[in-house]
Parts: C-alpha cells; sequence; structure tokens
C-alpha cells in the first residue's frame, strides 16, 4: 500500500469515467443563499429534482446582518439581499432541502456549522460553491469548492465530475510558541507558496505542529489552502478528530460509530505513500504574521517592516507589490506594528470558532479597544458558538473591553451585508483575503490571528499578540 | 451551453498577474438570483472611479481612463489576455458569467486557478493556456498602437494572428468535446445513472453512518 490520504477519499468514491474527468460520489453537500438560486433554478427550469435530499444542508450566512436579528428575513435591510435570503427559504422548502434559517439557533456560516454538527464526517467528500469548502478537509475528508453550475450538477447527479490533482505534502516541524496560532501557520505556508504555488495539487498538512493543534485550528488551515490556489487541504484521522466528533448531531453514535471508527482510523497516508511535492515548515522560529499587500501571499512577521518592491526578482511579483503598496497606502521600510488602525475584525470561516473567540478574549481581558479606532467587531461564526462565548462570559469581556458582539455570519470577511471598510480604511481582519475592495470598496486589510487582531484592537495599530500575554 | 467552436475577435491585455474573481465581479453583484445583468459590472472597481452598486446607472459613472478596458483601442473586445494564476480567489461562477455577458468568450493566460478553470468549461467560456514566453509576445503586440485581432479555432486548437505564423495550445480532449458540441454538463453524467445508483448501494453497505439521517 502506498496510497496518500487524498488517494484512499478519492478511490472511495469513484463511481465512474467520463471523458472529461472522473465522476466522483458527493456524501455530502453544503449550500447557502449567494451561489445556489441560479442552480435551484436550472434544476426547474430541466425538470429535475435532487438525488438524495438528506446529503444537503442548507443555511443562509454570506447575506446576513449581524445586528436586529430577532426580525429575521425582514430585518435584512437591503431589499436585494433579502430577496437571495427569501429565495434560499422558498427553494429549500420547495425541493425538501434541510435548512437552519436565519432564525434558526444554529444557523451560522456553512464552514462552521458543518462539523459543528457532525455533518462533515472523516473519509468523505464534501463540496459547497464557496472557495473555503476546503476547511472540511480538517477531518481527513476530500472538500471541494464548486461553481454554480456544479451545484445544480451535484443536487441532480449527487456527483461531481473532476480531474485528479497532484499530491502535495506540508510538512509543520516542531512546536509552535507563545502567541503563535494555526493561523500564522497557513499565513507563513502562502507565503512560502505563493497564490498560485498549489494550483492542481490537494494538500495533506502533516507534522507534530499540525497534530498538536486542535479541530478549531487544523480548520483554520485547512480553510486557507485555496489561498495558496490548492484544490483541498486535509489532515490525517486521529483522536483528536474522533474526540470532536463524538456526540454531535449528525455523527454516528453506539454501534455505528464504532463500525465508523474502524473505517476512520485507516484515513492516514500509507508509510510510503508517494507525494508529487513536499515542502516543511519550522514551527519553533514562527513569528505571529500579517499580510501586507493585496493578495495573501505577501505577508510578513510581525516585527518586520513594509518590504520594498525590489526584495521580489521576479518582475511580475515586484509589479503587483508596487500596485499593492500604492492600493494599500504604505511606504516601504515602515515598521509594521506602526500601522494604525480603522477597524478590527474578529470573525469569518477562518477564524469565528470558539477557540478563536477564547484565545481573542484572553488577550482583551480587563483592557480597552483604543479610542482610535472606528469599530471592533466580533461575530460568532454560529448561533452555537455565539451561545457557548456567552456561557463562559466570552461576550462580557469583548463588551466591557468596548468590542460590538454580533450575530452570526461571512460578515465582514466579505463585506456583502452593512459591516465592511469605506474607502482608504484599515484594518486587522481575522478572515482569509485581502484582496482589492474585498472588505468593502478601497478598504486596506492586514490578515492576523484573531491574538494579533485583539491585541491590535488594544493598540489602535498592528500589535504583537505576545506583548499582551 | 453555447458550443465553442471557432472565434474571431480583439484582445485586451489585462497586465496583472492573480487576478481575482472578487475584481472580476466585486461581491456587491453577488446578490442577484439570477444568471445574467453582470456585465456592465464586469471588473467594476477597476473601470470606474465610483464605487459600484447594483442598479446605478451606467452612463452616470465615473469611468477610469487609465483602465486598459476602457481605452478606445480595446472597444467590441471579445478575447482577453491575462496573466499567471487568473480567476483566483472565490469560486463565485458569477465571474465567468460577468465576462460572457460582457462579450468576452475566451481568456488566454500562463495559467488558471482551479475553480475557475472548471465553471469556463460549464459556461461554454474557452481558457487557453499558453506559455509564458508565448503570452509576453502577444502582450508585446496587443499593446501596440493596432489591437490586436485572433481567430480562435477549438477545433485544430490553434491561434491565427495575421503575419505570425499559427500558435497551438494543449486542451484535454474530454473538456474540448463537450465545448465543441456545446452538451449539457447534467445529462452526460445522467448517461451514467446505473453506475451512480450501484455505487450507491455499495456505498450505502460499507459506510451506513453517512446516510443515517436521510
Amino acid at each position: 500500500m502506498n496510497k496518500t490520504l487524498y488517494d484512499k477519499v478519492w478511490d472511495a468514491h469513484v463511481v465512474g469515467q467520463r471523458s472529461d474527468g472522473t465522476i466522483l460520489y458527493i456524501d455530502q453537500h453544503l449550500l447557502h443563499e449567494v451561489t445556489s438560486p441560479q442552480a435551484f433554478e436550472g434544476l426547474r427550469a430541466a425538470g429535475r429534482s435532487p438525488w438524495r435530499l438528506g446529503a444537503n444542508l442548507a443555511t443562509p450566512d454570506h447575506n446576513v446582518p449581524t445586528q436586529n436579528r430577532a426580525a429575521g428575513i425582514q430585518g435584512i435591510d437591503d431589499p436585494i439581499a433579502r430577496e437571495q435570503v427569501m429565495t434560499l427559504d422558498r427553494n429549500c422548502n420547495d425541493f425538501g432541502i434541510r435548512q437552519f434559517d436565519i432564525t434558526d439557533r444554529r444557523q451560522g456560516i456553512v464552514h462552521v456549522i458543518g462539523p459543528e454538527q457532525g455533518a462533515t464526517l472523516p473519509g468523505t467528500t464534501v463540496v459547497c460553491g464557496d472557495s473555503h469548502t476546503s476547511t472540511h478537509g480538517a477531518f481527513a475528508a476530500l472538500a471541494l469548492g464548486i461553481g454554480t453550475s456544479e451545484v445544480e450538477h451535484v443536487l441532480a447527479t449527487q456527483c461531481l465530475v473532476q480531474v485528479k490533482s497532484q499530491n502535495m505534502r506540508v510538512e509543520v516541524k516542531g512546536g509552535l510558541q507563545q502567541g503563535v496560532y494555526a493561523k500564522d501557520v497557513v499565513l507563513a505556508i502562502i507565503r512560502m507558496l505563493g497564490t498560485g504555488g498549489a494550483t492542481g495539487h490537494a494538500i495533506e498538512y502533516t507534522g507534530s505542529a499540525v497534530q498538536s493543534l486542535s479541530m478549531e485550528g487544523r480548520m483554520t488551515v485547512c480553510n486557507m489552502s485555496i489561498e495558496a490556489g490548492a484544490r483541498a487541504g486535509l489532515v490525517a484521522f486521529d483522536d483528536v478528530t474522533l474526540g470532536y466528533l463524538k456526540g454531535r448531531p449528525f455523527a454516528p453514535s453506539g454501534d455505528l460509530l464504532e463500525k465508523a471508527e474502524q473505517y476512520w482510523r485507516g484515513l492516514i497516508s500509507d508509510p510510503d505513500a508517494e507525494f508529487d511535492r513536499s515542502i516543511e515548515l519550522d514551527a519553533d522560529k514562527l513569528n505571529p504574521q500579517v499580510s501586507w499587500g493585496t493578495n495573501p501571499e505577501l505577508v510578513v512577521d510581525i516585527d518586520d517592516v513594509v518590504p520594498a518592491p525590489d526584495i521580489f526578482d521576479d518582475p511580475a511579483k515586484e509589479e503587483t507589490a508596487t500596485r499593492a503598496l500604492k492600493y494599500m497606502g504604505l511606504e516601504p521600510g515602515t515598521p509594521i506594528t506602526e500601522l494604525r488602525l480603522d477597524r478590527v475584525f474578529i470573525g469569518s470561516c477562518t477564524n469565528s470558532r470558539i477557540e478563536d473567540l477564547r484565545v481573542a478574549a484572553d488577550v482583551v481581558r480587563g483592557r480597552k479597544v483604543s479610542s482610535d479606532l472606528k469599530s471592533a467587531i466580533v461575530v460568532p461564526g454560529s448561533g452555537l458558538v455565539k451561545a457557548e462565548a456567552e456561557q463562559e462570559g466570552l461576550d462580557q469581556i469583548f463588551s466591557d473591553a468596548g468590542f460590538d458582539w454580533r450575530d452570526p455570519g461571512c460578515s465582514m470577511c466579505l463585506a456583502m451585508n452593512a459591516d465592511r471598510l469605506y474607502p482608504e480604511e484599515r484594518a486587522a481582519s481575522t478572515s482569509n483575503r485581502n484582496f482589492e475592495g474585498r472588505q468593502g470598496h478601497l478598504g486596506r486589510t492586514h490578515l492576523v490571528s484573531p491574538a494579533t487582531a485583539a491585541a491590535s484592537a488594544i493598540a489602535g495599530h498592528l500589535a504583537d499578540p505576545r506583548e499582551f500575554m | 451551453m453555447k458550443p465553442f467552436k471557432l472565434h474571431r475577435g480583439t484582445v485586451v491585455p489585462l497586465d496583472r498577474a492573480n487576478v481575482d474573481t472578487d475584481q472580476i465581479i466585486p461581491k456587491q453583484f453577488l446578490k442577484s438570483v439570477k444568471r445574467t445583468g453582470f456585465g456592465e459590472n464586469l471588473f467594476d472597481a477597476w473601470r470606474f472611479n465610483d464605487e459600484g452598486e447594483i442598479g446605478k446607472n451606467p452612463n452616470e459613472r465615473e469611468i477610469n481612463r487609465e483602465f486598459v478596458f476602457n481605452d478606445p483601442r480595446y472597444q467590441d473586445v471579445s478575447i482577453l489576455l491575462g496573466r499567471q494564476n487568473f480567476g483566483c480567489g472565490s469560486s463565485r461562477e458569477h465571474a465567468v458569467w460577468a465576462l460572457l455577458e460582457f462579450g468576452i468568450r475566451c481568456v488566454i493566460a500562463p495559467s488558471f486557478a482551479d475553480i475557475f478553470y472548471n465553471n469556463c468549461f460549464k459556461n461554454g467560456l474557452l481558457p487557453i493556456v499558453i506559455k509564458e514566453e508565448i503570452i509576453e509576445n502577444l502582450f508585446g503586440i496587443a499593446k501596440d498602437q493596432l489591437a490586436l485581432e485572433v481567430e480562435v479555432n477549438l477545433e485544430t486548437q490553434s491561434l491565427s494572428i495575421e503575419a505570425m505564423d499559427d500558435i497551438f495550445f494543449e486542451i484535454e480532449p474530454g473538456r474540448k468535446e463537450p465545448l465543441l458540441l456545446g452538451l449539457d454538463d447534467i445529462g452526460m453524467t445522467f448517461m451514467h445513472s446505473d453506475q451512480i445508483r450501484e455505487f450507491e448501494v455499495r456505498h450505502r453497505q460499507a459506510m451506513p453512518w453517512i446516510f443515517d439521517h436521510d
């Protein structure tokens, strides 16, 4: 046996071959309001219905407001956004698809609720019309982001046509120092690989620093696989995976769990598995990471300075860096920790789980958000994360410090709702993309870990979280 | 799906690497529940200086004269010449819909992001991968005084440019055929319905826990 984990999950789902790729069976399909309406419309137009209803789970997340949620759909001010959320309601009702609607306490970001419900299971294929579906690979699952035509295809056929990716191993050796987290690991990996560096590959994250991460941390790492261009990111099954799944509503229990566990134990790469590419990263030496540019490979250490474009040998990268500096309003040589902020956002499918909120709350406890900030918001990833945080008193810590404690959704990660940056405002954000305009027209995003975001909110400028511990 | 066989058109050179789908169609336009209406907001934040919103009259927008799409030489373009990792980021198929509706039938670049590349084939937009050196050369010509006209022939997998040798490109045969014929993607998989059903029966026996909540 010389299969990688990716090979194993792939092989277990091959239905057949089409001329343009392999037909893979899809176990779990997650849906949200933005990339599904045209797929449902396509089904209707062709007189088709979903192949296996139970495979689907839907929730509105991208467009939902993070305030005034008691009003439900009527609380969405933007009429076009409201119609999109209503359309998801109608489609789920018409076709009989399970939905956690805007008023359900289990509603949240799809990539938070899938794992939270135990709907994301080891060794399964998971798809969603969202590129951050790679998150679910933390469960030794093959999780793929897909387009709307593919959403319709999966609904109709329960299959996805795919060309197999190459195998890449990213080994993170050693252990993380205090103040350094999963987010810093994945930012450092993207910095090494580049935004297109893993195109055509499925990455398996291995090594002691990955094994010692919680499921939340592993999800953070897998979540951003797409930012290096990877088709998927995976982490092998172990006791941490099993411990997380036990007792979750959609996860098996009793005899079925025992049977499942026997299978899940095999969800690791064989010792002699061959990877097409391997890279290594030393966690011991890793510092907190901060993005300075307009794509997620433009990253430096928190104690570094804004780089000059001529550090890049490749003229295309130099040109990208020059554009990025202009867009971000930065001068080369400026210490990163001197960059003053307008807003801080803690949330998104990358960093809105309970562990993220605990880490941020630890930094914030007993301190105050800088009066220089226009806003600092915490947006839990789901209604259940929110409830758990409130039970632990985290909401109080954030509120006392001057953070806004909000309701769950994608929020300022992509600013489809009211939470956003205004032109030339600068933010520390725990989200995943710093593209031009991502968080608002002409907004300037610095991607950081929850600890760094919390420390920066207190300081009013980008700050090293280790100084707050 | 609209078939793609032969297309002749003008090239617009977009000289930027890592063009992400957030740029191709910004998020505020993703609220629509339709497949149409995205063309006029293609590259919205780059084509216009004012912030775009759904329903804003395009004739009242402030045009960014510096952006290549607004250069008088590159009007009525239908072939986009791009740089590496074109279409990275968000999986939004709206990016492909916006390009098509704007009139772009073909994107030529040294490399594409995976999800965008897949989305192209589902909609009859042809993504062509060409070596970096040739791309460099094409940028040189396309940025010249006269706009570059190219004939794209999917059948022969070639690009014809006046006074130049034909440029040949690779494409997976399995992807070429459906595009040439404009085949229905779901219909193609439905031809394997029996196989899917048989697989499902085996899969349910092997991993019953997956089907426990059906």
